[in-house]
């Protein structure tokens, strides 16, 4: 192994990677309490009210970034656990374990809002449109991800199983983007388009994308405190969980 | 400024149900999540040092 590669795996070590986030968990939340601010800020005191839904459209700034969150976990999750699988890496298994909470967190709020948000425009709480189903079997494979890797006492064959479950899955992702354009939905077409300018007014934008970031600085906060846990729960034996026990107060 | 008065702005325009509860859950779900994350680092913490102290003949 060489210098680079070395590097790159370094805080591949849950040692390191526990004191790294140990002083990565405070950036994280004030980066999320002042993002939250300034976006519920602009969200219902400087965006206008929309022409056609009335003032029902402000749930947009958490529905849309809770969405965002559940299809990018969810690939971010499939991407650590095929990484722990292929590469038998320890934290990133971890990891992928600690991201499935806050995916199913964050695609359950997303069916929420999305509930509260139909109910007032489209007279429904729920549809079996492919929209919202293929989002619901994304709660579901989170779910079933979570329970797959508790139910397997091996934790290597657990995280094993939990790869491959995540790995397949994550067909369901693009599934979920482009089933607005593939099936004539009840949903509405996608709100940001990389090739088209945005249709919203852009105090509405900037309150949705403020709110997006302070998920996002959310998102890794608690992952790495859960993470951290599952770090110390694993190897409770190791050398570096002693250190830590020995300079930490004893609870 | 889009609200005259604290009562509009908690009436959303006839939307409060709606905006509210979505925000309502957002913010719950969004409090407890940490919070259980925490409390499963301090009880990993607690139970690494009750496994460890019994051999700790040094100190």
């Amino acid at each position: 192994m060489n210098a680079s590669t070395l590097r790159l795996f370094t805080f591949a070590a849950p040692s390191r990677f526990y004191a790294l986030t140990g002083w990565l968990i405070p950036v994280c939340w004030v980066a999320t309490l002042a993002f939250t601010a300034a976006g519920l800020y602009m969200g219902f005191f400087v965006a206008p009210t929309d022409a056609t839904q009335g003032e029902a459209y402000r749930i947009i700034f958490i529905h849309v970034p809770a969405a965002w969150m559940s299809m990018v976990l969810y690939l971010v999750m499939a991407f650590w656990a095929g990484v722990g699988w292929a590469f038998n890496a320890r934290m990133a298994s971890m990891l992928a374990r600690a991201i499935a909470p806050t995916g199913a967190m964050f695609t359950f709020l997303a069916l929420w809002t999305g509930a509260f948000w139909g109910k007032p425009t489209w007279g429904t709480w729920w549809v079996w449109d492919a929209r919202l189903t293929t989002e619901l079997i994304l709660l579901f494979l989170y779910l079933g991800y979570i329970a797959l890797v508790n139910a397997i006492d091996d934790m290597r064959r657990a995280d094993q199983a939990g790869a491959l479950l995540a790995l397949v899955g994550s067909v369901n992702v693009p599934i979920i983007y482009f089933s607005v354009k593939w099936w004539n939905t009840l949903h509405q077409g996608a709100t940001i388009s990389m090739t088209a300018a945005p249709k919203m007014a852009s105090t509405m934008l900037t309150a949705m994308l403020l709110l997006t970031v302070a998920f996002w600085a959310y998102a890794f906060a608690v992952v790495f405190t859960r993470a951290r846990a599952i770090a110390v729960e694993r190897e409770s034996h190791a050398g570096w969980v002693a250190d830590l026990l020995k300079t930490t107060i004893k609870p | 400024m889009t609200w005259n008065s604290a009562s509009e702005f908690f009436a959303m325009g006839g939307y409060g149900l709606y905006v509210w509860g979505s925000y309502a859950a957002a913010a719950a779900l969004m409090l407890l999540e940490p919070l259980l994350a925490q409390h499963r680092h301090r009880q990993a913490l607690r139970d690494a040092a009750a496994q460890t102290d019994p051999t700790e003949t040094d100190q």
